[in-house]
This record gives structure tokens, C-alpha cells and sequence, in this order.
């Protein structure tokens, strides 16, 4: 074994090494006090998907109101995160599920996975938020799917963007939506269930008919529609995407100028309000919850004033509180959507399997 | 020292070692002698526990060894190709044994450098394994076999891969050198000349069974078998049918030694007892290759219608190639081999 | 001694692997206690399914043909030519092998998709075409054969492809008679791991396919995660089971043949510095392969990190000062520092290497003394977690990890685990070839010496597997270092990963998070090219397919 091996071998070793003292040390102050030992004690556990973010300090006035500590444990895309919920119902990881959307409601429903609980607070919602009467879970936030559109790409063109679902149809708008697959993306299906709410039930595939005609393309996932095919974003920049037109959320533009160094005076991307569908996000109280009380007092938490006005910024969602503040970002750069018309959970339960198969076989075939 | 009794191993079907008893005494040289396939490696490693027998007994110093692992046994083996391990140098090689057995640092060490200058190899520690020679190779395991004082040390073709002269001298080295430390070896090899060098007693071995055991004189002078006597490099190896002081072989009628068994046998003529003269004086054969052995030379005789024979005769003695010749055969030189006779050329 | 050796291993997959999949698989074909088989038959009549079939085994087939096709040339050059830079050249083709598919999308987008160079040069844009999927495979795989049968044609000694041409062969006969029966073997390992790897394809398919193209993995994602159809996942995940073993089967198989086959020489003796031109045109032709299908996507990754980082149309670092600044003003759960990203992301990889290292070296060590047909087929079982979804794996955790002792659900533990299945694999294959060229009677020679078996073990075996060790661990760590699937699923307290991090940069929108998310991704490739740097230096001559 010659020197250099020798040497690299050690450091291998060595890096190695230290990393293990390094993991234990952090280990020990955040991942090992688990809810495992939670029963009765001063720790609640809160499971959600990987978008869920809230301010550290935000927790920590939580901890010092009620006395107790949030752990939380995020599994996957929204749909992968409930539909582990449900396995595991009646011996559940956590004590409260955030992330259960309209689209997905029912299916947690169905299942028995929340255990009822009126939270405090709840006559601060605004009027048009769509709640569960018999409380088994209290929605959070709510976010509009909506087409996104590139400023600079209309500008240039002298060309009005579209407004509506209707207008995405007309032949100015030919080959420039790009929106993601309804059988595996959140906004995607969005868009489908928008659609349907606009044309209703018997009009929606005659509209798509029409819009693959307008030549509507269809990627995966939002991913790759926003950073890659839409031109109005910075990795579309980059790549030199051609499509000015994508299916993303009304908050997408002021995230845009909140993640722009420096940031810009006005957003880059605009949102078509009349193509939107409201995205309602539920929290519940884990049926089989070890720290129960610890869980209805998160539930209360999370419709407080605090807790509220700090999604904004973190999860790019609206409050659903009558007395929480917008963050100047979203009400300068944001676009104000009215509710738009909706498709009620249960019908969406109903028949979410058949819209989609009918929708693939429409516009992917 | 060690005794084998009635040691079983087989391989399937096939008994590698078929019943064997075995003693090797205190302070001797054991050389067990064999073809490939006659079960003298499977002895040796059923002494060392390495193979497990399927009957029998191995008792050192009177210790029945059933149930005693390999690493207790304070045994010595030096392996065929020696097996130095290839990732540590000679004077770790050595101390091997002795680090295993809590040997401590100073002690090992001084055993290390006395055993290094007794194999010849004074002041070797440091040196790498893969740059040693392969007669090196060999001193260096035999050291290491050595160091632990194992009761019983054990060689495998301890000289196996070494060329002849190297061979030759070292196996006078190791004789001498067991004699002074009066170690208890059993070795197995395929070479005889190396067997009858190194023992004080030889056991030769076919198909697992103990073909002949005596001192190498006797065994040299008495083959106890056709095999045996091929074994050893004999060829003049024939049936014959005994009749008083004469047999009758292929070769013609030939005298044999007063007393010898009577009957259907194996007869030997050492090539010693071949005798060459005039072509019409005995048995007619056409002279063959011829092969200079130094102070002889070998002959290859070819009778008309008889195996070909082989015999050995002084330098200025030797007829030419092609040459036709009469043979007669010398009684001294003749031995009837013992048990049953085998068909001649077999 | 061999049965206590194996008993961790057969505990650890029992408890981590066959359990879990066996629940998960139970659970969509079980009701009311009796198994339903009839749902196997009732999936696989639907036209659908079919289809997903069809398609995972052709592009699996022609991606196959397509890497073998592109990387035997490399093999070649790679094993026979001394070339500047070889070495950090071949830890650099390694690099995509353990990016996060996350990653390679956006990168390989950026040569196929719009813009990109057949863009630019012919207008030819390959982006959400099957083509995509197979090049990328391609730019997955190349590494794979490249040290496979690069790995043995190196040791191959070339003079006995020179005794065939004085015995009159010519330049190809001496090739297809000689040296192509020697590597036969080889290359159908590697074609077969190859195969496997794209059979199971998940990423890249998903990303680059666009939603026209689904493999079984795809579709067993999408039953199990979203649409939660146990019934249709268990099928799926039998039918996958069933053709990852028909595969691993005829793998064993090959590699069996191999080990025991030819006496090979030290490589650094068989390699020169090309000479003619017909030699100097094909290293050419082959770096240029890696440079346009390896370098260029992971350039525009560095590119893409680089550019615009301080102000518009300008280069600079302005995505990783972006990074730094994450811990100090944003005090939110959703990003860490990147450092701490990079701690979390080894800390993770090291304990999912301890782990793969202790079961993979005793399984290892069991299967040193090939032995009965039983043996043999714990060596296939083991290479079975490369062809099983970590959703599968993931959502079988959930329904049996569930009771204490073994309520290990919200544990940081379960990461490593379920990285460490897949670690395993790669720690055997590394070590078995090695462990079996230990002659048995140097094991012999030590005991004789007085060492218990374990002593003998450590005193013997240990030093001279060291440096498979070595290797193996390297391999395991980079692979836990880019594992995507796995991590994302298994719930745990808030501490991302590198790859969990750039997904979760690369699902917002803004200039900053796509600059950061790319900046990560650099990181990311670095660590890995520096692990695999460091393998490089202490590649072992016999070490195995990896």
C-alpha cells in the first residue's frame, strides 16, 4: 500500500469518524426525545407532508402559552403522507394530521382517521370557507390553483393574457399552457376539478377536448411545468422554456419576488383569476392520539392569529381567519381571486377515479 | 507422541483414510509416503483436526483429541506452499504463533531472532513476504511452524516446490536440524528420495490404507508389494510363478534368494541385479536409450517378446544404442514381493 | 459458526425487508383473512397494466442494448488505455449512478429538451420522447459496465490474445476467441444489472417520459402513494418480484461462472498509452461520448448554480452565499443551513454504511464457503431490495413496525435502515470475490498456529479484505448520499437530506430557490466525486462488479 492510498484511506476513516461524533451530538437535541415516550407528557406530535413550514418562533410561543413542544414528522407529497395516515389508522405515529386537502377529504373521512374537536376560534372563519359540520377536521389555509401567466412574454407581444378557462381556448393562446398530470400532481388535478366546477360535469370533456386541441401540454409534475417549460420563471430562463402560460398558484408570483435578489419592483408572472380552484387545507385530531390534549391544543393554535399570519411567507398560502393580515408581499404582488366555484369533497370522492381515467384517456392517449 | 487408531474419513463412497493406525514416537521422524490421492494429506490434516473423521481415534500424548478445536491442539504444520500470510512481513509471520498463545513482546521477539538465524535467515524480520525466494519462503514457515514448540510438527511435500538442489541440501538442513531439536515430525511427501532422506521411519500409503511401514532401509530393501516396489521407482516388476530357487517370468527364468514364498507373485529384479553380456548369453534384448546418473548409467533393454527391463551398469560397461545384448539376472538383486500377485505391466 | 454468522443478516431482512413487504403485500391481497389471487389474474387482464408491462420491458431491454452499445467502448479504453485524468475521470462517470433522479432530469432536460445542444446543433429536441428516457438510462448506467467488465478486462492478460495472433488468429478472431469468451461473463452480469436497474426505473421515466410513460415501479408508486389501491400495488409488486428474481437468478448465475473462471494479472500492467491512429480516434471518440452524455448535463447543473448568482447575466456565487444565509435570517422547519443539510445528509449515509457494512460483511463472510443450493440462494435473496420500490419497502414499515419493541415508525433509525437494504447488496458484491480468493488454508495455517476461528478471521481475512471494505463502504455511503425514494417517505423529525432538500427548493418557485436548489445539487455531486475519488485511490484489484 503505497503513501497517497494510505493517506486517502485515513481520511476516508477520518471524515468518517467525525461525522459520527457530529451526528450523535445533534442527534441527541433534536430526533431522539420521540413521541414514542409522549403518553401523558409535554411533547405533541404533528405528521404533515413536506410543504408543511412554520417559523421556529412562531412553535415556540406555542410551547410557552400551552407548555407544550411540537415534534414534527413530515412523510412525502400530500397524498403520500395521508394515505400513510390511513394505514396506520388507530395506532397512529402523531397526535394531529395537517395537509388533508378537499380533493382528499373524503377519502380521510371514510376511514375514521380524525376524532372530533371543535377548535377555539372557529367563528373567526371567513364566511366562505368550506368546514366539516361535525368537526372532525378544522381547515387551515386555503390556496387557489390558477394559471399563471409571463408578463414579459404578453408584454412583447403586445397580447392581453387570458382570464378565464374560456379564454384558454382561443387560437391567440395556442401552444403556450403547460399544466401537470391530473393522476399524480396536486395542481394538476386542481386544474381538472376547476375545470369540471366552470363547465360542470358534462362540459368539462368537451372542454379539454378543445384545449388539447389548443395544444395543451402535459408534464408530470409541477416541477418540472414551472421550472422547466414556463418562461416566466428563473429555471425556465435558464432553460429557455417556451411555454408563457403554466398551472401554478396564485401565490407563486410574489414568491417570485420574495425569492429574487434583488428583488424586483414588480412580479414577473401574473395570475389568470378567472381559471382558478380553491384548495382548502384541513388539520384533524388523530384517532388513538397518545397526547390528546396536547393535539386540541395544537388544533386551537393552528387557527390563531400567530400561527395564521405566519403561513403566508412559509407555505404560500391564505389564512382562513377573518382578522389575520396578509403580508404586504402577497397583497402588493398577489392578485386578489374570488371564491371560485367548487366541486363539494364528497363529489370529488365520488368521482375522482372516474374523472381522471376519463381525463388521461382524453388528453394523454 | 501421536497414535492413530483405526482413523476414518470418507468422501462420499470413497474412504480417504480407510481404518488407519498409526504411531509416531517421541523424537522421531515419521515420513508417511505416497502417491496424489493416497490419503496422506487427509491424515495429516485429520491429525490437526482440520478434517473431521467419520471413526477412529488420534490420541497425543495419550490425549484422545475428539472435541479439541484445531487451535488447541499445540500442534505445528507447514502447509505445501508454505501459506505465509501475504499482508505481514517474516518476523510477523514467525511470531504469529506466539502472539496467539499471549506470548509476551520481549520474549517473542528474542524467539523470533533465534529462530530466524536457526533457518538461516538472521536478521530477516522486516523483509516482505512476496519478496522472499521460494527456499526463503520455506525456511521462513517452517520458523513460524517451529516457534509455538508445537509437540508435534507436521510437514506437507515440505520441500515440494523447491528445485532439486535447494531440495536436496535443505532436506540434510531439516534432518539435522530436528535432530538437534529433537522435534517430533510427521511429514507426508510423494518424493521417496526425500522421505528416505528426512525419516527414521517410512509408512507408505494407497488408496488410505498403510501399503508398508519400516525403517527406510527395510522398505528400500523389501518392498512389500508390486506398488510398493513401482512406488519407489522399480520397474522391473513382473509376474512370476516360483519354483524353488527359480521363477518363471516373461524375462525367462530367473533365480531368486533361498527361502523365498513359492507360488504365483510378484517378482522384483532391481536393476542393479540386471547383468549385460554377449548376445547369445541369456535373454536376447535390442539396447534402448541409456541415461547417465552420474557415477552409473541407466539402460533400457528391449527383449523380443517380453516387457521392456531396465538395468544399471558401470560407465565403461554400457553397450550402445542398438547395440543386441544377452541378459542374465543376480539372485542378490531379485526380490518375491508378498501379497498377491498383480497381472504383469499393470 | 456459519449459521450464527448468518443469523444477523437473515434477521435483519426477515425484520426489515421480507416482513414489511410481505404486510404491505398481505394487506392489498388479503380480505377477511384469505388471500385473493384472483385479484392477480383480474389485474393483469387489464389493458392498462398491460400496457406498463409491455413498456417497462422493452425500454428496460433496449436501454440495456443501448448502455452496452455506448459504454463497451469505454470499458475498452478505460481498461486498456493510460490517458491524464483516467482516474478522476472514472470516479466522475460514477457521479450520476448516486445523483438523486431529482436532479438528473433538470440536467439531462438541458441536453435533449429545448435549447439544449441537439437543439442548438440540429434542432432536434428529444425531451418527453422514449429517446430521453433510454439516453438517460444510458447516462445512469455507463458507470456499470464501464467497472464491470471494465474491472475484468483490465486483468485480462493481453498476451493471450497476442498467443492467439502468432498462432495465426486475426485481430478480431483473436478478440471474439479469445478475449470476448473471457468477458462474456462479464458483460452479462453487467447487462443484467443494467437491465435491473432500468427495469425498476422510477425517476427518470417519471421525469423525462412526461405522464405518457409509466413502469411497473411508476405504477406501483402511484397505487400505493396516491391512489392507495393496495389490491393493484400487492399485484404489481409480485409480478416485479417475480421478474427481479427471474433476473437476479440468471445474474447469479453469470456471476458464478465468472468467479471461477481465469487467472488474472495485476491491471497496471496491461494498460499503455494508445498508439496509431485507429487507437488515439476511438479514446477520442470515447471521452467525447462522456464528455457530451455525462459531463455536459452535470456542467449545466454547475452552470445553472453559478449563473445569475450575482445580479442578472453574471457568474458568481451568489446561490451558495444565498445558502449560507438560510440559518440566520429564515428561522423557519423548512430549510436548515446547507451545511447542516450536508451533516444530516452524511450522518445518515455514515450509520446507513455501518449498518450495510456489519449485515453485508457477515453475509459476506457466511458466503465465503460456497456452499449448498440454500447458500446460494440467500446470496440472490440478498440483491432482491434493488428491485423492490421503496414505497413498498416505506409503507410496509408503517404497518409492522408499529408495536414496541420494535416501534421504530417516528425513529431517524428507519432511514438508515431502508438505505442500508439497499446498501447491502452492493457490500456483498464487492466483498464475496475477494473474501472467496482468500486461500482457506491460510485460515487453516493460523489456526494450526493456535487462532480461534473468529481470531483467525480477524488476523487474516480482515487485512486482506480491508480494502473491499473499504470500497464496499465507499459505495454503500454514496448510495445512502443520494437516496431519494426511501427518505422522502419514511416519516422523521425535521432534519432533510441533501436530495431532500433540492426537491423541497426545487418545488418553490423563485429565482433563488431554483439557484440555491441547483447550488445544493453541486454540492451534493461534489461530495459524491470526493468519496468516489477517495475509492478510486484504494480500488481494490479484485474487487467485484461495483
Amino acid at each position: 500500500m503505497n503513501t497517497t492510498t494510505k493517506y486517502a484511506a485515513t481520511a476516508l476513516a477520518a471524515a468518517l469518524g467525525v461525522t459520527v461524533l457530529a451526528g450523535c451530538g445533534s442527534d441527541d437535541g433534536s430526533a431522539g426525545s420521540g413521541a414514542s415516550k409522549g403518553s401523558g407528557s409535554k411533547t405533541v406530535t404533528l405528521v404533515s407532508h413536506d410543504s408543511f413550514n412554520v417559523s421556529k418562533e412562531v412553535l415556540e410561543e406555542f410551547t410557552k402559552e400551552t407548555g407544550y413542544t411540537v415534534k414534527t414528522l413530515k412523510s412525502g407529497d400530500a397524498g403520500a403522507a395521508l394515505n400513510q395516515e390511513i394505514l396506520t389508522k388507530g395506532s397512529p405515529r402523531g397526535d394531529v394530521f395537517f395537509g388533508v386537502d378537499n380533493t382528499l377529504l373524503s377519502r380521510a373521512l371514510d376511514n375514521g382517521l380524525f376524532t372530533a374537536y371543535e377548535a377555539k376560534g372557529l367563528e373567526r372563519l371567513a364566511p366562505d370557507t368550506q368546514t366539516d359540520e361535525k368537526h372532525r377536521v378544522t381547515p387551515v389555509d386555503t390556496g387557489d390553483i390558477c394559471v399563471n401567466y409571463d408578463k414579459k412574454y404578453f408584454a412583447d407581444k403586445k397580447l392581453a393574457p387570458p382570464q378565464t378557462f374560456a379564454d384558454l381556448l382561443k387560437p391567440a393562446y395556442k401552444n403556450l399552457l403547460v399544466t401537470e398530470n391530473a393522476a399524480g400532481s396536486s395542481p394538476g388535478l386542481g386544474f381538472l376539478l376547476g375545470t369540471i366546477a366552470a363547465e360542470g360535469e358534462d362540459g368539462y370533456e368537451a372542454y379539454w377536448k378543445k384545449l388539447k386541441a389548443n395544444g395543451v401540454k402535459v408534464v408530470d409534475g409541477w416541477e418540472q411545468a414551472y421550472n422547466e417549460e414556463f418562461s416566466g420563471s428563473a429555471g425556465g430562463k435558464k432553460a429557455k422554456a417556451d411555454r408563457p402560460l403554466v398551472v401554478s398558484y396564485a401565490s407563486s408570483p410574489p414568491v417570485e419576488v420574495l425569492y429574487a435578489d434583488p428583488q424586483p419592483k414588480e412580479a414577473p408572472t401574473g395570475v389568470a383569476t378567472g381559471t382558478c380552484f380553491r384548495q382548502t387545507e384541513y388539520a384533524g385530531l388523530l384517532t388513538g392520539a397518545k397526547n390528546e390534549a396536547g393535539g386540541k391544543a395544537l388544533l386551537d393554535f393552528m387557527i390563531s392569529k400567530t400561527f395564521q399570519e405566519d403561513m403566508p411567507l412559509n407555505m404560500f398560502v391564505n389564512p382562513v381567519v377573518k382578522d389575520a393580515e396578509l403580508p404586504e408581499l402577497f397583497t402588493k404582488h398577489g392578485e386578489k381571486v374570488d371564491t371560485p366555484p367548487t366541486v363539494t369533497p364528497e363529489k370529488i370522492a365520488a368521482n375522482r377515479e372516474q374523472w381522471i381515467q376519463s381525463w388521461q384517456s382524453l388528453v394523454l392517449k | 507422541m501421536l497414535s492413530l487408531q483405526a482413523a476414518t474419513v470418507r468422501f462420499g463412497e470413497r474412504a480417504a483414510l480407510d481404518a488407519v493406525d498409526l504411531e509416531v514416537a517421541d523424537h522421531r521422524i515419521v515420513c508417511v509416503l505416497g502417491p496424489s490421492g493416497s490419503g496422506k494429506s487427509t491424515l495429516l490434516r485429520a491429525v490437526a483436526g482440520l478434517q473431521p473423521m467419520d471413526a477412529g481415534r488420534v490420541l497425543l500424548a495419550g490425549q484422545d483429541q475428539a472435541g479439541v478445536p484445531v487451535h488447541r491442539r499445540g500442534l505445528g504444520l507447514m502447509f505445501q506452499d508454505h501459506q505465509l500470510f501475504p499482508h505481514r512481513d517474516v518476523g510477523s509471520n514467525v511470531a504469529f504463533g506466539l502472539r496467539m498463545h499471549g506470548t509476551g513482546r520481549a520474549e517473542t521477539n528474542a524467539r523470533v531472532r533465534e529462530l530466524l538465524e536457526l533457518v538461516g535467515l538472521p536478521g530477516a524480520e522486516r523483509r516482505a513476504v512476496a519478496a522472499l525466494s521460494g527456499g526463503e519462503q520455506q525456511r521462513v514457515a517452517l520458523a513460524r511452524a517451529l516457534a509455538p514448540r508445537p509437540k508435534l510438527l507436521m510437514l506437507d511435500e515440505p520441500l515440494g516446490q523447491l528445485d532439486r538442489s535447494l531440495r536436496e541440501r535443505l532436506v540434510v538442513e531439516l534432518r539435522t536440524l530436528f535432530q538437534e531439536l529433537g522435534t517430533t515430525v510427521l511429514a507426508v511427501t510423494h518424493d521417496q528420495g526425500e522421505a528416505f532422506a528426512l525419516a527414521d521411519r517410512v509408512v507408505v500409503m494407497r488408496d488410505g490404507r498403510i501399503a508398508q511401514e519400516g525403517t527406510p532401509l527395510d522398505v528400500w530393501q523389501r518392498p512389500a508389494s508390486a506398488f510398493v516396489a513401482r512406488f519407489l521407482g522399480f520397474d522391473n516388476v513382473t509376474a512370476a510363478t516360483v519354483t524353488g530357487r527359480a521363477a518363471a517370468t516373461a524375462w525367462g527364468k530367473v533365480p531368486v534368494p533361498e527361502g523365498s514364498p513359492q507360488g504365483e507373485v510378484d517378482l522384483l529384479v532391481r536393476p542393479a541385479g540386471v547383468r549385460i553380456g554377449a548376445p547369445e548369453d541369456g535373454l536376447r534384448c535390442t539396447v534402448g536409450v541409456r541415461t547417465f546418473r552420474g557415477n552409473h548409467v541407466t539402460v533400457r533393454l528391449l527383449p523380443e517378446n517380453a516387457p521392456v527391463l531396465e538395468a544399471e551398469c558401470a560407465l565403461r560397461d554400457t553397450p550402445d544404442e542398438g547395440a543386441v545384448v544377452g541378459v542374465r539376472f543376480d539372485a542378490a538383486e531379485t526380490v518375491v514381493l508378498a501379497g498377491a500377485a498383480t497381472p504383469s505391466g499393470a | 459458526m456459519r449459521l450464527g454468522l448468518m443469523a444477523v443478516p437473515v434477521a435483519f431482512f426477515a425484520l426489515f425487508f421480507a416482513y414489511p413487504v410481505t404486510a404491505i403485500v398481505g394487506r392489498g391481497l388479503k380480505a377477511e383473512g384469505d388471500w385473493q389471487f384472483g385479484r392477480i389474474g383480474e389485474v393483469l387482464s387489464r389493458p392498462d397494466i398491460l400496457d406498463v408491462l409491455w413498456f417497462t420491458t422493452w425500454q428496460a431491454l433496449a436501454s440495456t442494448a443501448l448502455t452496452l452499445l455506448i459504454a463497451l467502448p469505454g470499458a475498452y479504453v478505460f481498461a486498456r488505455f493510460d490517458f491524464p485524468g483516467k482516474q478522476v475521470l472514472r470516479a466522475v462517470v460514477t457521479v450520476p449512478f448516486v445523483l438523486p433522479t431529482v436532479v438528473v432530469g433538470t440536467a439531462f432536460l438541458a441536453l435533449l429538451g429545448r435549447g439544449g445542444l441537439l437543439d442548438e446543433l440540429w434542432g432536434v429536441r428529444l425531451d418527453t420522447t422514449v429517446w430521453a428516457i433510454l439516453l438517460a438510462h444510458v447516462f445512469f448506467n455507463y458507470a456499470v459496465v464501464v467497472r464491470t467488465v471494465g474491472g475484468l478486462w483490465s486483468q485480462l492478460d493481453p498476451r493471450q490474445e497476442e498467443a492467439a495472433r502468432v498462432l495465426g488468429a486475426g485481430r478480431f478472431a483473436a478478440f471474439r476467441r479469445v478475449t470476448l469468451p473471457a468477458l462474456a461473463p462479464a458483460v452479462a452480469a453487467a447487462a443484467l444489472m443494467v437491465f435491473l436497474f432500468t427495469f425498476t426505473s422510477f425517476g427518470v421515466v417519471q421525469i423525462l417520459g412526461g405522464p405518457a410513460y409509466s413502469t411497473l415501479e411508476v405504477e406501483i408508486y402511484r397505487q400505493t402513494a396516491q391512489l392507495l389501491d393496495l389490491p393493484t400495488a400487492a399485484v404489481l409488486t409480485l409480478v416485479q418480484f417475480a421478474a427481479v428474481g427471474g433476473i437476479l437468478a440468471v445474474h447469479a448465475a453469470t456471476v458464478r461462472r465468472r468467479e471461477r473462471a481465469l487467472k488474472l494479472v495485476d491491471p497496471a500492467q496491461t494498460s499503455r498509452r494508445p498508439r496509431g491512429v485507429g487507437q488515439w480516434a476511438l479514446l477520442g471518440g470515447v471521452l467525447l461520448t462522456a464528455l457530451l452524455l455525462i459531463l455536459l448535463p452535470l456542467g449545466v447543473l454547475v452552470e445553472r448554480s453559478l449563473d445569475g448568482g450575482d445580479g442578472p447575466g453574471g457568474y458568481g456565487f451568489g446561490y451558495y452565499e444565498a445558502l449560507q444565509s438560510v440559518g440566520a435570517g429564515g428561522s423557519s422547519t423548512f430549510l436548515v443551513p446547507p451545511l447542516e443539510a450536508v451533516g444530516n445528509s452524511l450522518r445518515y449515509a455514515l450509520v446507513a454504511t455501518l449498518i450495510a457494512l456489519v449485515v453485508g460483511g457477515l453475509a459476506a463472510a457466511a458466503l465465503t464457503r460456497r456452499a449448498g443450493r440454500l447458500v446460494r440462494g440467500f446470496d440472490a435473496l440478498l440483491m432482491l431490495p434493488l428491485g423492490v420500490s421503496a414505497v413498498t419497502v416505506g409503507f410496509g414499515f408503517l404497518i409492522t413496525l408499529d408495536k414496541p419493541p420494535l416501534d421504530l415508525r417516528t425513529s431517524w433509525i428507519l432511514v438508515p435502515l431502508a438505505q442500508a437494504l439497499v446498501g447491502v447488496p452492493f457490500v456483498v458484491r464487492t466483498m464475496l470475490p475477494v473474501l472467496r480468493a482468500v486461500d482457506d488454508r491460510l485460515r487453516e495455517a493460523a489456526a494450526v498456529l493456535g487462532a480461534s476461528p473468529l481470531r483467525a478471521w480477524r488476523e487474516v481475512d480482515l487485512p486482506l479484505v480491508r480494502r473491499a471494505v473499504l470500497v464496499a463502504a465507499g459505495f454503500a455511503f454514496a448510495v445512502s448520499l443520494g437516496e431519494f425514494g426511501a427518505t422522502v417517505f419514511i416519516a422523521r423529525p425535521d432534519n432533510p437530506t441533501l436530495p431532500v432538500a433540492v426537491a423541497r427548493l426545487l418545488g418553490r418557485s423563485g429565482e433563488l430557490n431554483y439557484g440555491q436548489a441547483m447550488a445544493l445539487s453541486t454540492i451534493l455531486m461534489l461530495v459524491c466525486a470526493v468519496s468516489l475519488l477517495l475509492l478510486e485511490r484504494i480500488r481494490t484489484d479484485r474487487s467485484g462488479e461495483f
